[in-house]
């Protein structure tokens, strides 16, 4: 299948390159073309949304009238700009004066659009259009023996647009367990890592990190897998800050769920970028490489 | 009265704020807020301040900016509301009525700088951002980071270029954000 | 044809159609419509005077066609349909302009309200033109009714009607009587032992020389019309010769199969063939077929256990003395024919494993409010002692309210019972463990019944933790050494604006009450309507709430909506009332607005039969065409409209009467 390709400030040339690169390489093993959107702008994640609501809307209006002109879904890697997408297709249809508003601003740059793109995250098409048979049929490396911790976050779930549990979510797991690995048991699964404000009031980011860290390792999981780069980030980045303030010593993997599939696609450094991971997954993955 | 009933109808015609009639207090949102413990009005206050008017004191106050958008509140809420929204509206009336609390949080500072960026190159330099950020607010503490900056740059992960978009791109992006803000408010 | 002479008469009703239509100006206006020979405006037309004005016009003026503009037909058309007939003219000569729901009502603008008044009475009056005289018709009642549930709502009703002399139907679904009631601990706010106080009503019900019960009974089909219905029931095969068990339970003891009691709500556990509860009515037991092995073996040409029939012979342990077991009962399928129906089948329990983050089903000792009343229940499965899971006793609990109510994710509804059963639930807490910190986490307190806020002011000084607050979430991921092996409930205490977390033992979700998972079904079979909660649309929500649109069917209880004891008994009489009232007229009067269809052009299509949601067509099989039970038909005109041969006319809704009150608009 085809799809339109929103990869997103941090997936694209951000910190989270490697999830870009990543995500297209496992994409392409599995028969699904992501064609990058020409010219995208940023969606102006939350900063954008709190300090001016129709300027938030007019950002990822356009990218999403740039895509309604190929006619695709739009598919994103990242948590936040599928928020920020989705919200926009649910408030031209539920605000009509929002809409006028909005139809007005993408008019000054020549574009239009009619609130017909459907905006997807990549676990999604992986785990509902390709299916977890034919993510399984293209392992090359079974990773038995794996204990992840599928963590999900908050915007891949939440708010509702359809896709998941908003509070107890399966499909992360069940991906894992179709390459092979145990996804373990993890309460806090789908809850806050921190988000931006790791940059503004980065103690209560590293507090959150921090509580997600212990609960994934005092449920045995040797690393965690994340469907979002600011999660990633905060947890992988911040590992070591997290470390300095609690006196703790942990040295989880913070893999990008694309980098799991890659390696159990058989995958390489190349693609997969796992020299960007601060946290090294080396030990972990040695026996899959 | 006059103010009450103006400040919940201005915080209505936000998308997502015309919750803030059917809240019945139950708690909910703030039990849900990973940060509700560090604002200085839960959640629920909040909505229970704007609808009694307290209009200057809800928007100086630095609740809404521990804010972490996880919608754990929305998913829970028995009234249907979605105080993240609610939040994000009240940011953005503080933002324009500069009252947002710079002295005690930097959250807003930090979404300036973003918003800075993202205005004038349609992009999210990383690099850019973060270094803009911290010489606007605090230098040192930046400094503090400098091992972070490092192991960053020794994986690869920071770049120093910044994406931009084609010159119609950004042209047409420029048009499209002027003509919102002229719709909407101010920059 | 007859010389029309038509009298218009507006009313002001008050100020609520004279402040938004001139009602004087209308009048004037319809002085001058085609055939209109009188034309006023009066204050109050229902009143004795003004209806005295109608009737006075008919004798003095010769009318023959009567128009009144004012309220909905559905307030005063019986009021004015009778002031005719007393005049001596036949009450289909009426028609209604509604100028008050249809125009005051909903408009502001009263020049653009009065002119929208006079096209009303326009059409009204061209329709009026056209009315043929109709007879109403009365069918006799058959004096026998049709309870269908034996919880404590059937039960009252049936007992009254049985005490008046007629004779009752009882349905009930399971083995026996007593429904939700029967598994309650204390009731409030007196605190009788539920059971107590139900079980000799039950008695009476099961013995009462009117009332047959028909218990492990469903009613599968329901025909026919009020004073005149045919229910076919069927009596599921218990697999016991009733008239020869006598209750004893010895089976119960030595059936080798054990599985989860329903009526334990899954907390306890029955053998395969088994009373429900000590209590039940009737005293017998019932083998259930999904679990028996015998039964089981069957299937598959097996014969093996028959433990209840034959003993265990080599311990000398006996089977059934009586020889009541016989395994070869099939269902019995009953015809009865009943004048009035009173549907009492209850509520359903909301199941809060949806709400994940409230821990049910994944979470130890998180349990619903049946569930406690079970555990609470002396007879229960922890014979009343509270105990968790482990054994041991909890040290503190906390009662969650709105747990599936008031709640736009799942029901928007408020379930009124549950802010008092939760208070219940606290007295017996501290009842039985006195040293335990209970917990009420509630938004508001409902406490509006006879002697409620006293039972709460009563839990108030029962040293209660009243925490005004909806809880967030159940966790059991500690934070602290005092949280280690804990529920912890997270919630803000909103009267001190604070975020707590409050380490738990046990938590016991007050969950809503839902309709039933069978709602739709018996919708159908009833021919009731639902309301947007999903319970049985009452007639009206204020002046007729037991009685529904269907007439002669009834509904009571928790099926009409969530309610306490009191006012679920107070309805099964009042249904029992309505019902008797009919009963003791010996025949009602059934609507003459029906079709009727004209043999000549009927082609035999059928189609009328398919949609008649009333089942009121037949097909003539020697004649080749169909034909309508003007009994059953309730005139909604689904086959005049659907007739491609156009055979089919409703009465009182010809195309020629409908054509001319459009035309009556337009002019």
């Amino acid at each position: 299948m085809k799809a339109s390709y929103f990869p997103g400030c941090s997936s694209s040339e951000g910190g989270a390159k490697a999830y870009g690169s990543s995500s297209q390489a496992v994409s392409k093993v599995l028969d699904t073309e992501l064609v990058e959107l020409e010219d995208w702008n940023c969606c102006g994640s939350t900063p954008y949304s709190s300090f001016d609501e129709l300027t938030s809307l007019a950002l990822s209006a356009r990218n999403l009238a740039l895509a309604k002109k190929k006619g695709k879904d739009l598919v994103t890697p990242c948590s936040s700009c599928y928020v920020m997408l989705n919200r926009t297709n649910a408030y031209l249809k539920q605000y009509p004066k929002v809409k006028a508003q909005v139809d007005e601003a993408l008019a000054a740059g020549g574009l239009r659009y009619n609130g017909t793109v459907r905006v997807r995250h990549l676990l999604d098409v992986f785990v509902n259009d390709i299916g977890y048979d034919a993510i399984t049929a293209k392992v090359k490396k079974n990773l038995a023996g794996l204990k992840v911790a599928a963590y999900y976050g908050c915007q891949v779930v939440r708010p509702k647009f359809g896709f998941d549990h908003p509070e107890n979510p399966q499909s992360l797991d069940k991906l894992i367990e179709s390459l092979g690995g145990e996804a373990v048991s993890f309460p806090l699964k789908s809850r806050c890592c921190g988000g931006s404000l790791v940059i503004s009031e980065e103690n209560i980011a590293l507090d959150l990190s921090r509580k997600l860290l212990d609960s994934a390792r005092s449920n045995g999981a040797e690393c965690i897998a994340t469907v979002c780069p600011l999660c990633q980030t905060n947890l992988d980045v911040y590992q070591s800050r997290v470390n300095k303030k609690f006196n703790t010593d942990f040295k989880i993997p913070i893999l990008f769920f694309t980098q799991l599939m890659g390696i159990a696609f058989g995958l390489g450094e190349k693609e997969l970028g796992f020299k960007t991971n601060i946290v090294s997954a080396g030990k972990v993955l040695a026996k899959y490489a | 009265m006059e103010q009450r009933k103006n400040f919940v109808e201005e915080i209505s015609a936000i998308p997502g704020g015309e919750g803030i009639r059917l809240c019945i207090q139950c708690g909910t949102c703030t039990a849900s807020c990973p940060n509700a413990d560090k604002m200085e009005y839960t959640p629920s206050e909040i909505i229970a301040l704007a609808r009694a008017g307290y209009r200057h004191e809800v928007l100086s106050s630095h609740s809404m900016w521990y804010c972490l958008s996880c919608y754990l509140c929305t998913v829970r809420c028995p009234r249907g509301i979605n105080p993240t929204e609610l939040m994000h509206a009240l940011e953005s009336i503080a933002t324009k009525e500069g009252l947002s609390p710079h002295h005690r949080t930097l959250t807003p500072a930090m979404y300036r700088s973003f918003t800075d960026f993202v205005y004038s190159l349609g992009s999210l330099p990383e690099l850019g951002f973060m270094t803009w950020y911290y010489l606007l607010t605090n230098p040192l503490r930046g400094l503090r980071l400098m091992p972070v900056v490092l192991s960053l740059i020794r994986h690869g992960r920071l770049s120093v270029k910044a994406r931009r978009l084609t010159p119609e791109g950004t042209k047409q992006l420029k048009a499209i954000v002027e003509k919102a803000e002229a719709l909407g408010g101010a920059h | 044809m007859e010389e029309r002479r038509i009298g218009v008469y507006v009313c002001h009703c008050g100020s609520n159609i004279a402040d938004t239509v001139d009602c004087a100006q209308v009048a004037e206006y319809a002085k001058d419509l085609p055939n209109v020979v009188v034309s006023r405006d009066y204050k109050y037309m229902c009143s004795e005077p003004g209806q005295n004005l109608i009737k006075d016009d008919i004798k003095q003026n010769k009318l023959n066609r009567v128009v009144v503009a004012s309220c909905s037909p559905r307030m005063h058309e019986p009021t004015f349909r009778r002031a005719l007939q007393d005049a001596g003219l036949n009450q289909y000569f009426f028609e209604m302009a509604n100028i008050r729901e249809h125009c005051s009502w909903v408009h502001t603008d009263r020049a653009a309200a009065t002119q929208k008044a006079k096209a009303l009475v326009s059409a009204a009056v061209r329709r009026v033109y056209h009315h043929e005289p109709l007879e109403a018709r009365e069918v006799p009642v058959n004096p026998n009714v049709l309870v269908m549930g034996g919880g404590v709502a059937g039960i009252q009703a049936a007992i009254e009607v049985a005490d008046s002399g007629n004779l009752v139907y009882l349905v009930e679904k399971e083995p026996s009587i007593g429904g939700h009631m029967a598994m309650f601990d204390k009731t409030f706010p007196t605190l009788d032992c539920a059971a107590c106080i139900l079980t000799p009503k039950m008695t009476i019900a099961g013995q009462h020389p009117n009332i047959k019960l028909l218990s492990y009974s469903e009613v599968e089909d329901v025909s026919g019309y009020i004073g005149n219905f045919k229910v076919r029931i069927k009596k599921k095969a218990r697999f016991i010769d009733e008239d020869k068990c006598t209750g004893c339970g010895r089976c119960q003891e030595i059936c080798p199969t054990k599985v989860a009691s329903e009526f334990e709500q899954g907390l306890g556990q029955r053998k395969a063939v088994y009373k429900p509860f000590p209590q039940a009515v009737p005293n017998k037991v019932v083998i259930d077929a999904v679990n028996c092995r015998h039964l089981k073996g069957r299937a598959q040409g097996k014969d093996i256990c028959r433990i209840c029939q034959k003993g265990i012979p080599n311990k000398s342990i006996a089977g059934c003395e009586t020889g009541a077991i016989n395994f070869d009962q099939k269902d019995e399928i009953l015809e009865v024919d009943v004048g009035n129906i009173i549907v009492a089948t209850g509520f359903q329990q909301f199941d809060p494993s949806v709400i994940y983050q409230y821990g049910y089903g994944h979470l130890p000792n998180v349990v619903t409010g049946l569930q406690f009343e079970r555990i609470s229940n002396a007879s229960g499965p922890t014979n009343g002692e509270i105990l968790l899971a482990s054994g041991k006793k909890p040290e503190a609990v906390a009662i969650l309210h709105c747990v599936g109510s008031r709640d736009a994710n799942y029901h928007k509804y408020c379930s009124r019972v549950c802010c008092m059963y939760s208070l219940k639930y606290s007295h017996l807490l501290r009842e039985k463990l006195p040293d335990a910190d209970v917990y009420q986490l509630y938004i508001d307190m409902r406490c509006a019944g006879s002697g409620y806020e006293e039972f709460y002011e009563r839990l108030q000084e029962e040293g209660v933790n009243f925490i005004r607050g909806r809880a967030g979430e159940i966790t059991d991921t500690a934070e602290s050494p005092e949280e280690k092996d804990k529920l912890i409930v997270l919630v803000e205490d909103t009267l001190v604006r604070r975020k707590r977390r409050l380490p738990v033992d046990m938590v016991i979700l007050s969950c809503a009450l839902k309709p039933r998972a069978d709602t739709e079904k018996m919708a159908r079979t009833f021919g009731l309507s639902r309301k947007a909660d999903g319970f049985f649309l009452e007639k009206h929500p204020k002046l007729d709430p037991v009685a529904t649109v269907t007439d002669g069917v009834f509904i009571v209880g928790c099926c009409q909506g969530p309610k306490d004891i009191p006012d679920t008994v107070a309805q099964a009489s009042a249904a029992a009332a309505r019902a008797l009232a009919l009963i003791s007229k010996g025949k009602v009067e059934i609507e003459a607005a029906t079709a009727t269809i004209d043999e000549e052009h009927c082609a035999g299509c059928k189609v009328c039969i398919e949609l008649c949601p009333f089942k009121a067509i037949s097909y003539d099989e020697t004649k080749k065409v169909s034909r309508v039970n003007e009994a059953v038909c309730k005139g909604c005109g689904v086959c005049v409209a659907a007739c491609p041969s156009g055979a089919i006319k409703g009465k009182h809704f010809t195309d020629e009467q409908i054509m001319s009150e459009i035309e009556g608009v337009l002019v």
